[in-house]
């Protein structure tokens, strides 16, 4: 556009501004919010090493965003879906569903995060702030109709867990894995950004629901640019989910990840790539699901068969539990690859259930941590051992996440693993049903492994081993008896996790129905 | 003569694969991060071109998101990357090997 065109441009038209429907971004924008006032609080607090009023903030505000993206849900089953300002933000069954269960999971978050994290070097606002944060760039996500508003929501969510990541600032492996995440990190956001300008300029929008118009209505007789958009897309995303074989930064960030980090990341931000991930694939390319079909499968298979096959030999708990959470990921993917309602509605069920019971599981670990000396560093499979007999219920916890993980019955695992396969078999996917069961039996292997160390006796006299900082290199030092404490808001936190998991796993039928009409109503 | 805009969106290519194997083959985590940029603003070259070549503004305004997203991706990063040359003197990706398995 030459100057004299813009000039005229300024001179002659009013620009129309959108109209913001700021109830249906209300829960975004209450987590905004918060994370602004705790800020502020800090800044007019004398003290420095606070913890609880950022908590408390933190806490309020997800539970008045979990409230709120419920009446959403209600609104949109009684009114419909709809699409506000400008058509970029949708508000509809799937964005609400996905606003659920972020809320819940920053909420645990939190809870556990007060006994845990806050003993190392992070008192202060920060550590809250960033993770209210980063929990409403996964709500856009969810939210998101627009292209360009999923980069946004991805880009909120990745820079704040990037400083979350390095938060152990005196410890080595925290910062190889903050600098690892963020290399990685901008890597895949340039691939799907490039992704979407691909699709912008085959389909002339960025906009979801017009691109979904767009190629229902026209048929392309060389979609090449396209195409290669969508695969873009996809691998951008693949990153950010951790799907093989996009996932080899997975176990280093995990691992050298503050624990109670690593549960956040592993709940939260994978809800918000999946939010992503459905969204773009289910209702913008569904007239290409013949072609992205395919490429998903071999996602998942790759995802559920290395992610089972590579915990095995892993002797770091975060790092077995990373590799679990990329066959988790290759599980989730199968809903998506059936490309149904009913797939989908596996898939949402699944992240739900998943998201609490890794947020718990990581929050028992870093208690554990916390018990044997070493706040939120690395922790071995041996260090599990006499687990149960020193504190009873929190072996108890770790081992019901596990098994929970595992799929056994009666939790919550059990009926995700097993719709997302029922869901395979149904679509005639028997490939990716097969893939899925050997590996699910291969994770209840690794899964039983660290069940099982929990309730092997320690030696009294044995010496605990503490993994020096130098990386794999392991001393030996005296017997530390460290006393800690856990606060009941921590337990809380862990036990809400474990109701979750247990109440729903028996009664099963509220979550299940929860995710089914998160489906149809889009 | 104009050019057409296919030269653009091909030397957009040409920038964003450059960029990415940059990204892949240098050590060095400030050059890294540089070919992170390059990836980003062939990105903008090719909204922008786009955006021309389809007469709709949209693709212009992608980019102004791009440009604010990609500041603040410097600021976090150049952070990462402060707090860890104050712990070593120099920053090479073969020097974070601590975590593997």
């Amino acid at each position: 556009m030459s100057p004299h065109l813009l000039l005229t441009f300024a001179g002659t038209a009013k620009i129309a501004l959108p109209k913001i429907d700021y109830s249906s971004i209300l829960p975004e924008l209450v987590m905004l919010g918060a994370a602004i006032i705790s800020m502020i609080v800090s800044s007019l607090t004398p003290r420095r090493d606070l913890t609880w009023p950022y908590t408390a903030i933190g806490v309020v505000a997800s539970l008045v965003a979990g409230e709120w993206s419920l009446h959403l849900f209600e609104v949109v089953r009684s009114q419909g879906a709809k699409a506000t300002i400008a058509g970029a933000i949708s508000s509809d069954g799937f964005s609400t569903f996905l606003m659920v269960v972020i809320s819940v999971s920053v909420l645990l978050s939190l809870l556990i995060a007060q006994g845990v994290i806050f003993n190392d070097a992070a008192k202060g606002p920060e550590y809250s702030a960033l993770i209210l944060l980063s929990a409403s760039g996964a709500m856009f996500m969810a939210a998101a109709n627009d292209l360009i508003v999923v980069f946004l929501g991805l880009e909120i969510l990745s820079i704040s867990l990037y400083v979350l990541v390095g938060f152990r600032r005196s410890a080595s492996e925290s910062q190889e894995a903050a600098m690892k995440y963020f290399v990685l990190g901008g890597f895949s956001s340039a691939i799907f950004l490039y992704g979407i300008a691909l699709t912008y300029g085959a389909t002339g929008t960025s906009n979801i629901s017009k691109i979904a118009q767009y190629l229902a209505n026209n048929t392309l007789t060389s979609n090449g640019v396209l195409l290669a958009g969508m695969v873009l897309i996809l691998v951008g995303l693949g990153f950010k989910v951790a799907a093989v074989p996009f996932h080899f930064w997975t176990p280093d960030v995990y691992q050298g990840a503050p624990t109670s980090v690593t549960g956040f990341m592993a709940g939260v931000a994978k809800a918000g790539g999946f939010a992503a991930l459905l969204r773009i694939f289910y209702v913008s390319f569904s007239t290409l699901s013949l072609d992205w079909k395919p490429l998903i499968i071999t996602l998942a298979v790759l995802s559920t068969i290395v992610g089972a096959v590579l915990a095995l030999s892993q002797r770091d708990v975060k790092r077995m539990l990373a590799y679990s959470s990329i066959n988790h990921a290759g599980f989730i993917l199968i809903g998506l690859a059936t490309a149904t309602a009913y797939g989908i509605s596996d898939s949402l069920y699944y992240l739900f259930a998943y998201s609490i019971m890794i947020v718990g599981t990581f929050g028992v670990i870093s208690m554990v941590s916390a018990a044997r000396g070493n706040f939120e560093g690395p922790i071995l499979v041996s260090d599990l051992k006499g687990l149960a007999k020193q504190n009873p219920a929190l072996g108890l916890a770790l081992a019901i996440f596990l098994v929970a993980q595992a799929g056994a019955p009666f939790t919550t695992g059990f009926l995700a693993k097993f719709s997302v396969i029922s869901a395979a078999v149904q679509s005639k996917e028997y490939l990716l049903a097969v893939a899925a069961m050997m590996t699910a039996v291969v994770a209840v292997y690794f899964y039983l492994r660290l069940a099982f160390a929990i309730y092997t006796d320690r030696e009294d006299d044995e010496k605990l081993t503490v993994a020096a900082s130098g990386g794999g290199v392991a001393t030996e030092v005296e017997t530390v008896k460290v006393t800690y404490r856990p606060p009941v808001v921590t337990l809380v936190g862990v036990g809400l996790a474990m109701a979750f998991t247990i109440v729903f796993g028996i009664y099963s039928s509220p979550l299940i129905t929860f995710a089914h009409q998160a489906v149809l109503m889009h | 003569m104009t050019i057409p805009g296919s030269w653009y969106l091909t030397l957009a290519a040409v920038i964003f694969t450059m960029g990415a194997l940059g990204l892949l083959v240098r050590r060095n985590v400030l050059v890294m991060f540089m070919c992170i940029e390059l990836m980003l603003n062939a990105v903008n070259l090719t909204l922008v071109t786009f955006s021309r070549m389809l007469g709709d503004i949209g693709g212009q305004v992608l980019v102004f998101f791009v440009l604010v997203v990609a500041a603040a991706e410097v600021v976090v990063g150049l952070g990462i990357i402060v707090s860890i040359f104050r712990r070593r003197a120099n920053v090479t990706a073969d020097d974070l090997h601590l975590l593997k398995g």
